[in-house]
């Protein structure tokens, strides 16, 4: 137990000293790459300009599922938050955050879904679902330009650690871990592809390879399938771990909702 | 008898994973066959270009023209049949880690000390037996 620990820690002391190497010290240059800057001209292009991001089509319709009245206490996002671009502002880049009254961590569609059981009293959306999607899509767009910034919240730190156990941890058939391609192989190329440094900076994305918006999630269970390990369950917690690791690791660095990928 | 039995049930319920056979190594190399058989070279090639099948041009660069999409984590194919013995290639391919404990490249040839497998590749190697011959059959070609 207690070398386990040792083990995690180091993870994190290593974590935290890379995302502070990658920043600079004295140079100020920030050495980490979003993926947007290893894709081609024409795909980063295709994410800047509003009318030909398909990712915004979803932010739109995020924007009307915002006023919509909904559920049996029939109200609306808006009912309770007002106009997103002043409420939403910087809400995504400190999620995954703890809810007031719980002791889990949530993403921010977990914290989507809460206001739709406990505030507007209707179903949760299940994962991938497009409204879900839509919506988170356009929450986070609210922070577009923002910098990634984690909450300092010390109940967040144990799942953190926990993702970055896994994100070290080989499995799968092909006995890989995240740590190996993205830390130790990102910059190479995997069959033509360029390895991104898995910062998650653009979720949800429109990912060309699926022909539609896709949550972190997703991406990580490609990956998951990729190296052939058994993806968890879609409501598991250790994509809500990954995902604490994850934004951590890229603390500081931009949002860009919604992110175009190959 | 009932040794018999078992076997044949073995034999009836799992055609391929029933015959995993324990490599004998030699050194730094498994001088013998998998199979018994040697390896052809041909079918070795397209096993390698198969992006589903030998996976190996993800990390690997070879002479393989058709295939446009090769990686650069590992090195190239170019040159191997001369770098290494026909038996030193099969253990690579087998289980690098016994050269290398910290090798990315996959054991193509266990089952165990493996974690969260998907259950379809559960207790399935990534190459059969004659699969890895044919690969085997195949780098020995690749002479400079
Ligand atoms: C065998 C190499 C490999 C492994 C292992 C791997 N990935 Fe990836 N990952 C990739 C590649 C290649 C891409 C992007 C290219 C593509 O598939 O479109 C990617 C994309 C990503 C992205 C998207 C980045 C962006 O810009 O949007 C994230 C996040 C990510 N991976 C996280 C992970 C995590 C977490 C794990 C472990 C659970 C993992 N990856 C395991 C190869 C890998
Ligand atoms: C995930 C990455 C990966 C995959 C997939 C992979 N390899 Fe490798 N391979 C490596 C690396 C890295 C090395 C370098 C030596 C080491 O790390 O032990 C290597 C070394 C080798 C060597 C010794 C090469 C030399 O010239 O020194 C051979 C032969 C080889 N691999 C064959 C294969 C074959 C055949 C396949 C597919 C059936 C394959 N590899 C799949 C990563 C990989």
């Amino acid at each position: 137990m207690t070398r386990r620990l040792l083990v995690v820690g180091l993870a994190l002391v290593f974590a935290a000293s890379y995302a502070a190497a990658q920043v600079g010290t004295q140079s100020g240059a920030d050495k980490r790459r979003s993926g947007y800057q290893d894709m081609g001209e024409a795909l980063q292009k295709m994410q800047d300009d509003d009318t030909a991001n398909p990712g915004m089509l979803f932010v739109q319709l995020g924007g009307q599922l915002w006023v919509k009245a909904t559920g049996a206490a029939d109200k609306s996002c808006a009912d309770c938050h007002g106009a997103a671009a002043a409420s939403m502002k910087g809400v995504a880049v400190r999620y995954p955050a703890i809810p007031s009254g719980g002791d889990l961590p949530v993403d921010l569609g977990g914290r989507i879904n809460l206001c739709r059981t406990e505030h507007q009293k209707v179903d949760r959306l299940p994962p991938e679902n497009r409204d879900l999607l839509a919506l988170a899509a356009y929450v986070a767009h609210q922070s577009r330009g923002l910098p990634i910034a984690p909450p300092e919240d010390p109940r967040l730190e144990v799942f953190r650690q926990q993702g970055a156990e896994i994100y070290r941890r080989r499995q799968g058939q092909l006995n890989l871990s995240c740590a190996i391609c993205h830390d130790d192989n990102a910059g190479r190329k995997l069959a033509g592809i360029a390895i991104p440094e898995a910062h998650p900076t653009g979720y949800p994305i429109y990912r060309l390879e699926w022909q539609a918006l896709g949550s972190l999630k997703r991406r990580l269970r490609n990956c998951l399938v990729g190296i052939r390990a058994e993806a968890w369950p879609l409501d598991a917690p250790e994509y809500t771990a990954l995902e604490l690791y994850l934004m951590e690791r890229a603390r500081g660095m931009k949002l860009e909702t919604p992110a175009v990928r190959p | 008898m009932w040794v018999l039995a078992v076997l044949a049930l073995a034999l009836v319920g799992y055609p391929a994973a029933a015959q995993q056979v324990t490599p004998q190594i030699n050194g730094d190399s498994i001088p013998r066959s998998l199979t018994g058989q040697p390896g052809d070279a041909t079918r070795g090639r397209v096993i390698v270009a198969n992006r589903s099948v030998g996976l190996c041009l993800l990390c690997h660069s070879g002479p393989i023209a058709e295939e446009r999409f090769q990686g650069d984590l590992a090195p190239s194919f170019a040159g191997a049949g001369s770098r290494w013995s026909e038996g030193q290639l099969r253990l690579r391919i087998v289980d690098g880690s016994r050269l290398n404990a910290d090798t990315i490249m996959p054991a193509y040839y266990r089952t165990q000390g493996l974690q969260r497998v998907a259950r379809s590749f559960e207790g399935k190697t990534i190459l059969s037996a004659a699969q890895v011959e044919d690969v085997v059959a195949y780098l020995v070609t690749l002479k400079d």
